[in-house]
């Protein structure tokens, strides 16, 4: 019985999320448009992740080049790693430990703070002072991490790319000029443009799932807690199902 | 078994004129819990009107409805004339600048100044004032009028309880409402501060001559402001009158309210 609830509310929730995400479809489209409240929510979500993001990137770069270094080595192949790892960074890890490291510091972030607005019912305000909350506090905040999320991807590849250009110099002493050439020369058209379309789809979940756990937080300042961590919960997951499904489309149009 | 409305007191000078706003068996269940089981009530015009109810009463649930926070499950709820629940999103949002809403945590919204706050509500209505893009003298009268102007720059964050509580009623006050709905609005400050805000909530309505809808279980602002008073006992208006009747009743019911 206990088991069969918990699938009823799962089910109810994702009942729930298909409204909220239908509401945003609806509002996004309709006057008045909040561009002043876009813009401050794209500054807000951009740069309190950038940091974030650069350092989790540089680290990855470092360690792919680390590890994979020794392997490459044993079969005399060091000058193939430029290519490895560009590819595998910008196709792939990236992307995703970039989305994760986002939904981590932006989902919950959005989640605490609506969530926290809900409660003491600042929604509620804006509501009677004849503002469409959902519009002014959602929409602004899923269209800036969709708009953001590619930005930073492809600023936190290119750190990523130059943290283990560090190594490769350090170890095999290989220039900055060489190692970028051969790093770029090995993506194709089909590895760049579906990981960067992807993006927008991560920060778009992202966006959805941290405001609608916020905008629909309840059972006080305890509720608010459970709303940030289960906006993270749950984006992690769903980039995860949309990655999958991701690379299951791009493998069908350019078979990778 | 009291019947619903036993005490009332129709002699009140007020209803002489319309009511502007009217709520007709309003009603609102949540899962098996029916918190509202056919509610009443009128406000006439510049009249201060005190509902009283224990906790979990259906104040707040009846207060909402009113403003269209929550959709009543029956009912009939008309202010100034409209049918509310005939209304659409934008018709609504127009007719709630003429109804303020002093919620019971001030709801102040965190990340904006104390200017910030006031300016907010005047961003979609501002053609009501005529005004295209200055909006500084209408917070600056706001704030005057709650004796709060250097408080203008300040984040919510650095005021008190009380200021909070001033800087809301101001933020209420700034499209120059008809009726204000006050939620407890003394509800988690100290005596004094409970004072100045009655005091306040009196000065305002004679100044701004607004008709008040008042929810509280504090019996001394209901001394203070109310000059009708309905007591909500079990979802519906259990009794109505002045409040000098109501404390003279011997209803054990009715004489809850005034043990304090």
């Amino acid at each position: 019985m206990l088991g069969s609830s918990k699938i009823e509310r799962f089910l109810i929730e994702i009942g729930d999320l298909a409204f909220f995400t239908k509401r945003f479809f609806k509002e996004v489209l309709s006057r008045p448009f909040e561009f002043k409240e876009l813009l401050r929510q794209c500054y807000n979500v951009g740069n309190r992740s950038m940091l974030l993001v650069g350092v989790t990137a540089f680290i990855i770069g470092l360690v792919i080049t680390l590890q994979t270094r020794p392997t490459l080595q044993e079969f005399g192949a060091e000058s193939w790693m430029p290519s490895m790892v560009s590819i595998s960074i910008i196709r792939e890890i990236g992307p995703v430990i970039i989305a994760l490291t986002f939904a981590g510091r932006i989902a919950s972030g959005i989640g605490a703070e609506l969530g926290s607005m809900r409660v003491t019912e600042q929604i509620d305000a804006m509501e009677v002072s004849g503002t469409n909350p959902f519009k002014y506090l959602v929409v602004t905040r899923i269209f800036a991490t969709t708009l953001m999320l590619p930005i930073l991807v492809i600023i936190g590849d290119a750190i990523a790319l130059y943290g283990s250009y560090i190594i490769e110099n350090i170890k095999g002493d290989i220039s900055f000029r060489l190692y970028f050439n051969k790093a770029l020369n090995a993506l194709a058209f089909s590895d760049i443009v579906p990981a960067t379309l992807k993006t927008f789809f991560f920060g778009f979940a992202i966006g959805l799932v941290g405001c609608f756990k916020g905008y629909n937080c309840e059972k006080g300042t305890v509720g608010v807690g459970i709303a940030a961590n289960s906006a993270v919960v749950f984006a992690s997951m769903l980039l995860f199902i949309l990655d999958f499904i991701a690379v299951f489309i791009t493998d069908i149009f350019f078979e990778i | 078994m009291k019947t619903q409305k036993q005490h009332i007191s129709k002699s009140h000078d007020v209803k002489a004129s319309l009511p502007i706003l009217k709520i007709e068996n309003l009603k609102k269940t949540f899962g098996q819990n029916e918190v509202l089981k056919g509610f009443n009530l009128e406000l006439y015009e510049g009249e201060n009107l005190v509902i009283m109810g224990k906790s979990g009463s259906g104040k707040s649930v009846m207060i909402k409805c009113l403003i269209g926070l929550m959709e009543a499950d029956s009912g009939y709820i008309e202010i100034m004339g409209h049918d509310l629940m005939a209304l659409n999103r934008a018709e609504l949002d127009e007719l709630r600048t003429e109804v303020g809403f002093l919620f019971q945590g001030s709801a102040l919204y965190d990340s904006m100044t104390v200017r910030e706050n006031l300016e907010f509500p005047l961003r979609r209505h501002k053609h009501k004032f005529g005004i295209v893009d200055e909006t500084t003298p209408l917070v600056e009268e706001a704030l005057e009028n709650v004796g709060l102007l250097d408080a203008i720059n300040l984040m919510p964050a650095e005021l008190s309880g009380g200021m909070k509580r001033r800087i809301a009623l101001a933020r209420t006050l700034i499209l120059k409402p008809k009726i204000i709905l006050y939620d407890e609005p003394t509800s988690g400050l100290d005596p004094i501060t409970s004072k100045e805000i009655i005091e306040l909530m009196r000065n305002i309505q004679k100044q701004y001559k607004t008709s008040s809808l008042i929810i509280t279980h504090d019996v001394d602002c209901a001394r203070v402001v109310a000059e009708r008073m309905i007591l909500l006992v079990d979802g519906i208006n259990y009794a109505e009158g002045t409040f000098n009747d109501l404390a003279a009743s011997k209803d054990k019911k009715i004489k809850a309210f005034f043990k304090q």
